[in-house]
């Protein structure tokens, strides 16, 4: 086996702590030119716990989110290596986690990915050979030496199988029977679609402390009243309450972003205060540099958590 | 049933470049309820070639389009029309055309896109419900498809793109993961979608599917 050293300590030892977990988002860029994302990367990696990697988000081609896994690595920094099965059959799911594991991955978010529609190939043919549930029980299969075709495996990987949820769906039930087979397939940790009604949420929460797992908040920077305005109407399972709107709406001509920080801000606070989650997942889309701003508004440091 | 779309008539005469003379075939059932190969359309497609300078040298509307036997025997009877074309513009589905293909050595060609197996909800509007997997699971579903219906063909519950009850995709359908709940709910039955459902065998039928009715022996079939 080979010896990995690890910069970090790993999503699964920070939950286990007890410590709030901070996570940001890395969106790997279409092309070969990353010297961005790199930089957004090193901006990061000391300033979260861990960063998520998005597959091909979107339905929208880029460059790979394990290549992205690997070089946030190499530059000392954690990552949380989203893997969907929108674009890849068992084969290469399996073959894509062997890799990863032997190149010092360790938590991987499990999701089945958004549909091809949606993205920017609308020709090209859905994979879907399995989906979230089955992806969390096939690296469990794994993580016991077999593959899923049921053959051994020279050596088992081992991950911290993560996996998403979304309080705000409509209706909701169906949604929390996924969410308990997600659990029951091995999922350990869970990060929410992006949520806003803290009340809600907490409603939410009081279901999912039944289950042995942690909770990571997802929440998404707003930039503007319309952006929040245009997710209530389009974006199925986001929520945005009238009154963040109204605030987003109030805010001085251009300011608007510093106001989506303050949100954001106020939330992560509250959400560690009350104890409402185990800890954070930010996704500022487009806007990391914006990040170590929002941490200090919140006043986290995760060298002092 | 099999449902198909006409292709555009552009397209039509771009397959049928350098045959000047040829022979339509219908079929009498999928084609003739879909309006894409009965014998109006035939008779409407017979009208458009001639004018387009095509000389059309028969037609037939085949009681059953992808019946292969029956297809040949027809075309038999139809010998001297079909000798006399350089083509054949086949006004069925795929497999119709493949029917044609297997019937005569002369070239065929697609007057119509196949687009899926459908039920009939109205005259003139079909649906898709059923995906022909080779392995139902309709009776874990409240019979209702998730292979089909759902745009994902998750097996274990909704996505997140899940919408008041409609996908995500497409707002007009619904998220097939809605209607199995309400219906295992109205049954009683919710620990159905609570088992956990294993990756699915994307080869019950291998590709080309083959099947052969097993025949009793001694027994009273007609076979």
């Amino acid at each position: 086996m080979l010896e990995i050293k690890h910069a970090k300590p790993s999503i699964e030892e920070i939950l286990n702590s007890g410590k709030f977990l901070v996570t940001g988002e890395i969106g790997p860029p279409k092309g070969s030119e990353i010297t961005e994302m790199i930089h957004h990367i090193d901006l990061l990696k000391d300033k979260v716990h861990a960063m998520n990697i998005t597959d091909n988000q979107s339905s929208v081609m880029r460059y790979p989110s394990l290549a992205t896994a690997i070089l946030i690595k190499e530059r000392g920094g954690e990552p949380n290596l989203q893997v969907t099965c929108r674009d890849r059959n068992r084969l290469a799911i399996q073959a894509d986690l062997l890799f990863a594991y032997t190149r010092g991955i360790r938590s991987v978010l499990c999701l089945t990915g958004d549909s091809i529609p949606v993205g920017d190939h609308k020709d090209a043919k859905p994979v879907f050979d399995i989906e979230s549930v089955q992806l969390l029980h096939l690296i469990r299969t794994m993580e016991e030496g077999r593959d899923v075709g049921g053959n051994e495996l020279n050596e088992p990987v081992k991950f911290f199988k993560g996996a998403i949820v979304t309080p705000e769906a409509q209706p909701i039930e169906p949604q929390l029977i996924k969410f308990e087979k997600k659990v029951e397939a091995g999922a350990q940790w869970f990060q929410t679609q992006a949520i806003y009604d803290m009340n809600n949420f907490e409603k939410f929460m009081k279901f999912a402390r039944k289950y042995p797992v942690k909770i990571q908040a997802g929440l998404v920077l707003l930039v503007g009243a319309g952006m929040a305005k245009y997710m209530n109407a389009n974006v199925p399972g986001v929520f945005v309450p009238d009154e963040l709107i109204q605030e987003m709406a109030s805010s001085e001509k251009g300011k608007a972003i510093d106001t989506g920080i303050r949100i954001m801000a106020r939330q992560i606070k509250q959400i560690r205060e009350y104890g409402l989650a185990d800890g954070v997942h930010i996704m500022a889309i487009g806007k990391e540099d914006l990040v170590p701003k929002i941490l200090e508004e919140a006043e986290i440091d995760i060298s002092e958590l | 049933m099999i449902i198909t779309r006409q292709k555009p008539f552009e397209s039509i005469l771009k397959e049928l470049e350098g045959s000047s003379r040829v022979f339509l075939v219908g079929c009498g059932e999928c084609a003739t309820l879909c309006e894409t190969g009965g014998t109006e359309q035939v008779k409407e497609m017979a009208d458009a070639l001639t004018k387009n300078g095509k000389e059309v040298t028969g037609s037939i509307v085949l009681e059953v389009g992808c019946h292969e036997l029956d297809a040949k025997k027809d075309f038999r009877a139809h010998k001297k029309e079909i000798e006399s074309a350089d083509a054949l513009l086949i006004m069925s589905c795929g497999a119709g055309c493949q029917a044609a293909r297997d019937a005569t050595e002369k070239p065929v060609f697609p007057a119509n896109d196949t687009l899926f197996l459908g039920n009939v909800m109205r005259y003139g509007q079909f649906e898709e419900k059923c995906r022909l997997c080779g392995e139902c699971v309709l009776d874990l579903t409240g019979g209702i498809c998730p292979v089909t219906r759902c745009h994902k063909g998750i097996l274990n519950g909704p996505c997140g793109g899940t919408n008041n009850g409609k996908c995500e995709v497409d707002p007009e359908n619904d998220c097939a993961w809605t209607l199995i709940y309400q219906q295992l709910e109205r049954e009683g039955k919710l620990e159905k979608m609570k088992e956990y459902r294993p990756p699915k065998n994307w080869n019950a039928v291998v590709k080309p599917g083959k099947h052969v009715i097993e025949r009793k022996k001694g027994g009273d079939s007609d076979a």
